[in-house]
């Protein structure tokens, strides 16, 4: 229990003090997954939407693969993408393995199935008399996927979540594509699984912990701008 | 009102993501989160490690007594170490590279793995040089060709700890065999690497030696993890498991485990700087390998590293070696 109390106080030491390798590791998960997430929202969002609205032959089997990469398991990924990145590979000639730039490729592979599917529900979960309607009253083609975007904004953020948490919370792709490496792929949860594994428990807890206030606050605004009540 | 607050924040999370990417990541400076009992050696050992003098010859030059500092930065600045967790679970690293890249203007990427996934990526040339510490697997990897330019670094030793009250009665032994012999005849639980790093390739050869195979038994159990996450279950457990000694050192205080047994030559732990062989793999960074091979036999780095750990523990973790004949 007092190892849980050093990693509270410690915390909270490291924080005011503004260490300065605490401050670059959280800065640089901050920076990796949320490029990662706005990335993956790029990609994911339209994906999502066009296989909602349409229809075409084998678009269920579409459909199954984005579900199951939804529930991917993030090393898999973190592997394949080592393999690719790897000098002597096929993507090589680019010299991205251990750099963060790989890590924002590998959660980005993880993110973007996941906001594509829940996507994918959100906006098929819609009456589909809503889209005629809307096309009715004289809408344009993008006015009427704003218009439904901003109709399923709840299922739509809780995919932004969903996908900011997958992403931030990941270490073994992080630790294959990243390396680990001090000051330039060292983030929170490869941190936190280093100290650990040094026997520096209290701070692997204070740095677990400035990962959870992270993406509590994060979560917070997603919230926030998820539930306020808009006048139509 | 609170749209505008939203939109605000948006825009900044996205400048920060986009600033992040595009700013040039910043050279490695010494960390500070080492827990608050190690944040002084770190920066103590830098202080501490004698200024280097610019060298007036070329970079070819590879005198081991000179420090290299190139006159201008490296055309292929970045350097890949494969080399082993123990190297940077002590600290030694986290010391060193600083040091090297201040020096010579490489960005160094160390990728602390087991000896033996190290030496797998100089197989494929996806490292372009090692520091690992698995003498018999480093000797074939010279042979096949894979590596050049082996040469001795440093030593420390492995001991074998385990619980205070020592069920299996080891505490003492002379010989590591013996000591091996004792633990399968108690049925002692004994918690192994298991992941062909140098430790655990050490500790399977001393089984191997002994005519012992431990593979399978209910008290033999394997991590597969690395050297600070096997003490702690060994800890845990109240077993034993065998260990380099800088990363006891380094846990002590956490652990409550005793050294058992030590001195045995068969227990030195011996490091080694290979190259990969460019003829084999073009792509590697040659000048870059070479650069770091020449700086960890040098005479400034062979003082840092002997003075390693002094003001921390009392005593030095790593034994400097360069230039010795092999073991």
């Amino acid at each position: 229990m007092d190892l849980i109390w050093d990693g509270i106080s410690k915390a909270f030491w490291l924080l005011v003090t503004g260490d300065p390798e605490v401050l670059r590791v959280t800065l640089l998960s901050i920076q990796v997954s949320g490029t990662a997430t706005l990335v993956s929202l790029l990609i994911g969002v339209p994906l999502g939407t066009a296989l909602a609205l349409s229809r075409f032959p084998g678009r269920q089997i579409v459909i199954s693969l984005v579900n199951t990469g939804m529930g991917m398991p993030p090393v898999v990924a973190g592997l394949f993408i080592t393999i690719l990145l790897w000098r002597n590979g096929p993507l090589g000639l680019f010299h991205m393995l251990f750099t963060p730039t790989a890590m924002v490729i590998a959660q980005t592979v993880i993110a973007a199935p996941m906001v594509c599917g829940i996507t994918l529900a959100a906006i098929g979960s819609l009456n589909p008399k809503l889209r005629l309607q809307i096309l009715a009253l004289g809408a344009t083609r993008w006015q009427m996927l704003w218009l439904l975007m901003r109709e399923a904004r709840l299922p739509l953020l809780a995919a932004v979540m969903a996908g900011f948490g997958a992403v931030i919370s990941e270490v073994g792709a992080s630790t294959m594509v990243g390396g680990n490496i001090l000051g330039q792929t060292r983030v929170l949860t490869t941190a936190t699984v280093m100290e650990s594994s040094k026997g520096n428990f209290d701070v692997a807890i204070a740095l677990s912990l400035i990962l959870m206030l992270l993406m509590y606050l994060v979560n917070l605004v997603l919230t926030y701008a998820q539930q306020r009540q808009r006048p139509l | 009102m609170k749209r505008i607050i939203l939109a605000f924040l948006c825009t900044l999370a996205l400048a920060v993501a986009g600033c992040g990417s595009a700013a040039p990541a910043p050279t490695a400076t010494p960390p500070t989160t080492a827990p608050a009992a190690a944040t002084k050696a770190p920066a103590a050992a830098t202080t501490t490690a004698p200024t280097v003098a610019p060298a007036v010859a070329p970079t070819a030059a590879p005198a081991p007594t000179k420090a290299v500092a190139p006159a201008k930065p490296p055309a292929n600045p970045d350097l890949i170490l494969a080399t082993t967790t123990s190297t940077q679970d002590s600290g030694l690293l986290d010391v060193l590279i600083p040091l090297f890249e201040k020096q010579t203007g490489y960005k160094v990427k160390p990728i602390a793995v087991g000896s033996g996934q190290a030496m797998t990526m100089g197989q494929k040339g996806e490292a372009d040089v090692m520091l690992v510490h698995a003498p018999d697997s480093e000797k074939q990897f010279i042979a096949d060709g894979w590596g050049v330019n082996r040469l001795l670094v440093a030593h420390n030793d492995f001991i074998f700890v385990g619980p205070p009250d020592d069920p299996a009665k080891i505490r003492g032994t002379k010989s590591a065999d013996e000591t091996v012999k004792k633990l399968a005849a108690a049925q002692a639980l004994f918690v192994s690497r298991g992941d062909n790093s140098g430790t655990d390739q050490l500790e399977k050869k001393l089984w191997k030696t002994a005519s012992i195979d431990p593979k399978g038994q209910s008290w033999y159990q394997e991590t597969g993890q690395g050297m600070g996450a096997t003490l702690n279950v060994a800890a845990e457990k109240k077993g034993y498991t065998i260990s380099d000694r800088a990363t006891y050192l380094a846990q002590k205080s956490k652990l409550g485990m005793d050294i058992l047994v030590e001195g045995d030559t068969a227990l030195l732990n011996i490091y080694h700087v290979i190259q990969v062989n460019p003829a084999k793999f073009p792509k590697v960074n040659a000048e870059g390998a070479k650069a770091f091979s020449d700086f960890m036999v040098s005479k400034d780095t062979q003082d840092v590293i002997g003075k390693f750990g002094l003001d921390k523990y009392g005593q030095a973790l790593f034994f400097p070696d360069a230039g010795k004949p092999e073991f």
